[in-house]
């Protein structure tokens, strides 16, 4: 709001006035564009969601099972049985153990690289950090299956023999994929996204609230404590459901690792059972889809991730506004 | 290998030859190129079309038809044909949906109904023609296994489906050792390995099951496990979850045990082992049943056979072609390759891929049929 724009009283043609409608012709441009950019975000996002709807709803009708309850997954035949229990269970959890190791992780990284690093290992470290953000997810699939079972493999056991009374921990004849494994490669995944969102903002903290906590006689943890963690931390909410989209939605290095259940496998809670994802069935699944009733199943299966991805990030935007509120 | 071996030695020494007599005229082709011509001097008198022609289907034909195509390309240097191996079902989609000349599958077009639809019906619809069936590999099924110490291991069909069906838990079950004797079997568990994706290898080995122990394989056959154990992507999956396991055991197509060098168990059908071979594969194929009709090749399988020295456990893959091509250009083309795909020259070199070679009786039904697509 330039005060060329404003008329002048005298109602004078004057120079100002012409820039003044070249300005508004631009700005009108301008805001044009953006408008026509979200618009065509939206509009994408309404048209997937329209598109999974449309497809899944023929096939939701037919099915004889409960879609929600049921671990059957038939989708196929004149008498289609399909629920999604299964891999709700999965996914939802393969991605929790995957952000209980990495957020901390990730947190801990960008604290060191921002705050006690030396400066001349910043920029290399977090370059360094940020490369893992680079390996396409299929290396990581075959990495973890070729390389990193072995060394999990005896830790697992452990856990079996040791903490086996406790469910989660309940042996299973699984040998391959389990959830926990599945877990600790995502969180590997998804540790560069928080790594790197993290940095971004603890560099932010003013320098006046760290010299102010400092003054006051804080130690090195303690300034961190008071001015950069609260500082930082709608930044880091926002970078760990970056990071749980990621992994709810990990596709290709899923499919690479996880050990699908052989039908009327018995339920348990053990996180050392094998299970699909969402995604996973999707793809791996996806050069029989036969006939649209089937196909209907599987992009049923997709909404629920759609739907639980937005979820995710629902939350994730109001807990920022939250903060946000608190901290101005 | 060491056939393909010897193979290709002379054809360098024919090419050698070649560029020899070659050295006379006055255009010595490079050395390349010669044995480009020699190798398809072997594969007899190939009918080269130029263009494109695409195909899509089965991966369980992929390496054998990529052979062949290879071999096809050397000839006719301006034919280009791509098979894009995305599994059987979306094979015949594309091809129902006129997007692809021919089709690969692992079973025959179905003739009843499913989900209200006949494959055949849709085929026929797509072609303006019947459609055909046309065996044209065999993918021998291995049952592979990986057991420390123990290097031949014989099973038959009751025992196969009580270890895949969870029945059977440990190597060193009596059952086991019935068909074993004299082999120290250890008492490590069983871990069962299967495809998790819908599969025509797990449909023909549930098919397998099924017909060689009706009381204990009570499941009905089809593209997804019915049975117990730990699932893997793909065959490639399963394959590798088998080697790096101790007490595993998986079906698999016969070149991804021999490429992963997996034991491979024989069969014993009632008259003694039978170990997985060409010769023992493609006598399962000659030995089996005929259901369509005319050129229409569709084959049926005795699974439960008691002969000797056959081994049941056999997939058989198709190409699924139009009788009449509504383009007869494209006609000419999958006709031309067709006929040298089912060359006995192409058919021997598929054997050490993992594949049978058709046996000469349904070979020739095959060249007929071939010979009859327009």
């Amino acid at each position: 709001m330039s005060t060329t724009s404003l008329p002048t009283p005298t109602g004078q043609p004057t120079e100002s006035r012409a820039a003044g409608r070249s300005g508004r012709a631009g700005d009108r441009l301008f805001s044009g564009a953006t408008t026509i950019s979200g618009i065509i975000v939206i509009g994408i996002v309404t048209l997937i969601g329209v598109f999974l709807i449309a497809q899944a709803i023929p096939a939701l009708l037919r099915n004889n099972a409960n879609f929600l309850t049921s671990r059957e997954w038939s989708p196929g035949g004149d008498h289609p049985r399909f629920g999604i229990l299964e891999f709700l269970w999965t996914t939802v959890t393969s991605s929790l153990i995957a952000m209980a190791l990495a957020v901390p992780v990730g947190v801990g990284v960008a604290l060191f690289i921002t705050q006690y690093a030396p400066r001349w290992l910043r920029r290399p470290a977090a370059n360094l950090v940020d490369l893992l953000a680079a390996v396409p997810s299929i290396v990581y699939g075959l990495w973890g299956l070729l390389t990193f079972r072995a060394v999990i493999r005896p830790f697992e056991q452990f856990l079996q023999q040791k903490f086996g009374w406790f469910p989660l921990f309940a042996p299973t004849p699984i040998s391959g994929g389990t959830i926990f494994f599945i877990g600790i490669v995502l969180a590997i995944m998804i540790l560069p996204i928080v790594t790197a969102l993290s940095r971004e903002v603890f560099d932010q903290t003013p320098a006046a609230h760290k010299e102010g906590a400092l003054a006051l006689g804080a130690t090195h943890w303690e300034m961190i404590r008071t001015s950069v963690l609260p500082f930082g931390k709608p930044g880091v909410i926002s970078a760990s459901m970056l990071a749980l989209g990621r992994a709810l939605g990990e596709t290709i290095a899923v499919t690479f690792l996880v050990s699908a259940l052989a039908g009327g496998t018995p339920w348990t809670w053990s996180l050392f059972n094998g299970g699909e994802t969402f995604a996973s069935k999707i793809a791996n699944n996806a050069a029989e889809f036969s006939n649209p009733n089937k196909t209907g199943a599987y992009i049923a299966a997709g909404l629920v991730l759609f739907v639980l991805t937005f979820v995710v990030n629902s939350i994730a935007r109001v807990v920022i506004e939250r903060r946000k509120a608190f901290s101005e | 290998m060491s056939v393909s071996r010897i193979g290709a030695v002379s054809a360098i020494a024919l090419a050698g030859a070649l560029a020899l007599s070659a050295c006379a005229t006055e255009n010595p082709a490079p050395a390349g190129s010669t044995q480009g011509a020699g190798s398809s001097a072997s594969a007899g008198n190939v009918d080269c079309f130029s263009g494109d022609l695409a195909a899509e289907g089965s991966t369980a034909q992929k390496n054998a038809i990529a052979q062949a195509i290879k071999s096809y390309q050397e000839a006719c240097a301006d034919a280009t044909i791509d098979y894009n191996a995305t599994g059987s079902g979306s094979g015949i989609k594309q091809f129902i949906a006129k997007q692809v000349a021919f089709a690969g599958s692992d079973s025959a077009l179905k003739t009843t109904p499913k989900d209200g639809k006949v494959e055949a019906e849709e085929a026929k619809n797509a072609c303006g023609s019947p459609a055909w069936n046309l065996p044209m590999a065999a993918g021998p099924i291995a049952i592979a296994y990986n057991v420390n110490g123990v290097d031949k291991l014989t099973l038959n069909g009751e025992v196969a489906a009580k270890i895949f069906n969870g029945q059977i838990t440990t190597w060193n079950d009596p059952a086991i050792a019935a068909l074993n004797k004299g082999v120290t079997l250890p008492s490590t568990p069983i871990k069962v390995y299967f495809r998790s994706d819908e599969s025509g290898t797990t449909e023909n080995f549930t098919k397998y099951l099924q017909a060689a122990a009706p009381s204990v394989w009570t499941a009905d056959p089809g593209k997804q496990w019915t049975g117990k154990g730990e699932g893997k992507e793909k065959s490639a999956g399963v394959s590798a979850a088998v080697k790096s396991q101790d007490g595993g055991i998986t079906y698999v197509e016969w070149s991804y045990a021999q490429q992963n060098q997996l034991h491979m168990a024989a069969i014993d059908t009632g008259s003694g082992p039978v170990e997985l071979t060409g010769e023992t594969a493609g006598k399962a194929i000659a030995a089996a049943k005929q259901v369509g009709t005319g050129n229409d090749l569709a084959l049926k399988l005795d699974y439960g056979t008691k002969e000797a020295g056959v081994y049941p456990i056999v997939l058989v893959t198709y190409e699924i072609v139009c009788s009449k091509y509504a383009d007869a250009e494209q006609g000419k083309k999958v006709k031309a390759f067709l006929k040298h795909y089912a060359s006995a020259d192409v058919q021997k070199s598929l054997e050490p891929l993992g594949y049978a070679p058709l046996p000469a009786e349904v070979l020739t039904k095959v060249d007929t049929a071939v010979d009859a697509i327009s």
